[in-house]
């Protein structure tokens, strides 16, 4: 060690490692994955979510798996939540993963295509 | 990959103890078998605090909160949680759930909403055995501010500015001791960190040194900058093997970052680590023993002054300060002595770690600004006493401690506070006593320890402890009279001012401030010949009541067959045979042998 700037080097690297730990203010993205969800494809849904998190390093991004949302026909459903503001996609591939990273989390525009509904929770 | 959920397993003692060890292999196994291994995170952590409910499991980033987890319940947890996303709520820590059954994250259970974590802010948080994980929560980052922008007399100033005090137990402000070993000039000075922690049923250091290692070396290096050493001892002892395991793997890991070692970040500060191990003896954790013991001598105290401060380790000016009192450290320096002195009151700064225990419902560590009242430790934390019995006193202070009466619930937790009540702060043994305690029989225990440890170099604590154990089992078998309390007392006080340490200084404490809230108790015991609480097994009597269904339970299970009946019928006890071993009162299905 033989700087600071070697610690924060380290330290910057190694934040990923521990901030998912603790209260989560940033967005979350939750993927419909009980047994409808799986077999409508929601683990690719979910894998690509995870797979540009990291790539992009989107730090307050947290993608968590939930259970059943209930509309079982139109699976793979994700919410995103960001502030109180959720917004439920819905029939998501991997193309809609791409679409609504790109636009809706870093734009910060909803990507009607996918949209089933929004309200306020 | 980046792992989508990180999932916490609770690795300190308590819960290696109760079976937390093979709950990573279950993980794996299943993770494996549904191929969602990748995604996840398994860290072992230290020590959480809830001990009473361990082993756990925390899942981020939900935060979900399992207690008491099996290994049988790994595989609903990973095929329910961590593949379909469905919280298992039956396994969720009761206190977690609320009446509506939604699940609340860890930080928003009872249990932790009260506490304020400086000391063990990592516990549980972090893996102890990965340096990258603590410095990504800023480790290391007080040191480095230290070395690189301040002077060791400025890191001094701004510990006695953050009012830190000595969490061993006694107190004496950090920074003022600090202060003495930098103004004694010497060629090599020493720091150690005491980790002997040794008080029946403490355990807050052993937390902080399986939980979070790295805090205890950055502290102890921030130390050894400021007074001027550049060698230290972690003087552990050989009962915590899991503490020694981690330590030596952080030490391993600064010194391949160079964070231990030569030039650190470039300056001239070098320094060098070494554990010691002590053989458990309670003695070697005042301080003069302690050093002793490092110099391969018997552990034994000697006469202060000279203070280590001047001539400490091989006669070279030494600070020795507590484990949690070092897991401050590097927080204050990051944070600053402002930083530090909002939390507490005016003369009690920070946070104090409690291990809470006895008839408690939450038994296990909590870490509450300075300040709190007990009442609030126990009943809003704690979660009050089991079986709705009530309370009668708080023991703090371990062996060398007294105890805390009901009425005096709503004094705040300082250093003063306490000592006026007749009780210590300790090294933070928090005992919680119920109406079905015994006095006479919770000194007894005391005693019993301290003459087992005390180190026999001084007569009044060596003669004077066994002496004071005598009479206490004289009251305790009902021979004694009130002439025998009046002789205790005197003892006890004769034993305080004139021994040698702080052990036998101390060793009275508990009879002292027990006379001093309970000596009704006492006097039961020797005038109506009688133990209120139930305990003394001289002075108690089991009666069979006329609740009695004839069962013959308790007339199998007496083991000297001194009960007597047939079936259906109301049973007896011949007294002049019975050893009131209690097995029949266990036994019985309806609660009805009592005693008086």
């Amino acid at each position: 060690m033989k700087s600071l700037d070697d610690l924060k080097k380290i330290r910057d690297n190694a934040q990923k490692k521990v901030t998912m730990r603790g209260k989560n203010d940033g967005i979350r993205v939750l993927v419909g994955m009980a047994t409808c969800g799986i077999s409508a494809g929601a683990r690719p849904v979910m894998n690509r979510f995870v797979e540009i998190v990291d790539k992009q390093d989107l730090e307050n991004v947290t993608i968590t798996p939930v259970g059943c949302i209930g509309e079982c026909a139109i699976e793979p459903i994700v919410e995103v939540l960001i502030d109180d503001k959720r917004t439920t996609y819905c029939k998501v591939d991997v193309d809609g993963v791409d679409r609504i990273i790109k636009e809706h989390i870093i734009g910060g525009k909803v990507v009607d295509d996918y949209v089933i509904g929004k309200y306020r929770i | 990959m980046l792992e989508r959920a990180h999932v916490l397993i609770c690795s300190g003692s308590n819960c290696v103890s109760r079976g937390a060890k093979t709950l990573r292999d279950e993980f794996e196994e299943h993770l494996d078998r549904l191929d969602i291994r990748s995604e996840i995170k398994l860290v072992n952590t230290g020590c959480v605090g809830l001990c009473e409910q361990g082993p756990f499991v925390i899942v981020y980033p939900e935060g979900v909160f399992y207690a008491q987890i099996k290994p049988k319940h790994i595989k609903e947890i990973c095929e329910e949680h961590l593949y379909k996303g469905r919280i298992v709520e039956k396994l969720v820590f009761n206190d977690a759930l609320t009446e509506t059954k939604e699940v609340l994250a860890l930080d928003e259970v009872r249990f932790y909403k009260k506490q304020y974590k400086i000391a063990m802010r990592n516990c549980g948080f972090i893996n102890p055995d990965d340096i990258e994980e603590y410095i990504a929560k800023d480790g290391y980052r007080g040191l480095g501010k230290a070395l690189l922008d301040m002077t060791p007399k400025e890191v001094i100033d701004e510990m006695t500015e953050s009012g830190l005090r000595g969490r061993g137990g006694g107190g004496f402000p950090t920074g003022v001791k600090w202060g003495f070993a930098y103004n004694n000039d010497s060629d090599q000075k020493y720091v150690i960190c005491n980790a002997d922690e040794g008080d029946p049923g403490a355990f807050m250091d052993r937390a902080i040194l399986e939980g979070d290692p790295h805090s205890i070396l950055e502290g102890l290096m921030i130390a050894g900058y400021a007074i001027g050493a550049s060698k230290g001892y972690i003087y552990v002892r050989i009962e915590y093997p899991t503490a020694i395991e981690k330590l030596k793997n952080a030490i391993k890991q600064a010194k391949e970052l160079g964070l231990i070692g030569n030039n650190i970040f470039g300056t001239d500060f070098s320094f060098d680590i070494e554990i010691r191990l002590g053989a458990g003896a309670f003695v070697c954790g005042e301080e003069t023993a302690l050093i002793a013991s490092i110099e391969g001598e018997r552990g034994m105290s000697r006469n202060k002054p000279p203070f280590p401060a001047a001539k400490g380790l091989w006669g070279k000016p030494t600070i020795i300060n507590n484990v949690e009192t070092l897991a401050n450290i590097p927080a204050i320096m990051f944070n600053g002595a402002e930083w530090f002195g909002r939390v507490g009151t005016d003369k009690n700064k920070g946070t104090k770690v409690f291990s809470l225990g006895g008839n408690i419902v939450n038994a296990g560590l909590v870490e509450v600004p300075l300040g709190t009242t007990l009442r609030d430790v126990i009943y809003d934390i704690g979660g009050g006493i089991p079986n709705n019995k009530a309370l009668k006193a708080v023991q703090t202070g371990g062996p060398s401690g007294g105890a805390i009466p009901e009425h005096l619930l709503d004094i705040p937790i300082e250093y003063e506070t306490l000592i006026d009540a007749g009780s210590m702060m300790g090294s933070g043994g928090m005992v919680v006593i119920d109406e079905d305690s015994c006095m006479v029989d919770i000194c007894r225990f005391y005693l019993d320890f301290t003459v087992d440890e005390s180190c026999g170099k001084c007569t009044p604590c060596r003669e004077g402890t066994k002496k004071m154990l005598e009479m206490l089992n004289i009251i305790s078998s009902g021979h004694g009279t009130l002439e025998t309390i009046d002789q205790l007392e005197t003892l006890a006080k004769m034993v305080k001012s004139s021994s040698l340490c702080g052990l036998g200084q101390a060793a009275p404490n508990p009879i002292l401030s027990m006379l001093d809230h309970f000596r009704d108790e006492f006097e039961a015991h020797v005038v109506d010949k009688t133990c209120p609480g139930g305990v003394c097994k001289a002075l108690i009597n089991f009666f069979i009541t006329d609740k009695c269904i004839g069962c013959t339970k308790c007339a199998q299970n007496c083991p000297v067959d001194c009960i007597s009946g047939t079936i259906k019928q109301l049973h007896t006890i011949d007294q002049s045979a019975c050893i009131k071993c209690g097995a029949c009162q266990n036994v019985c299905p309806v609660d009805a042998i009592i005693t008086t």
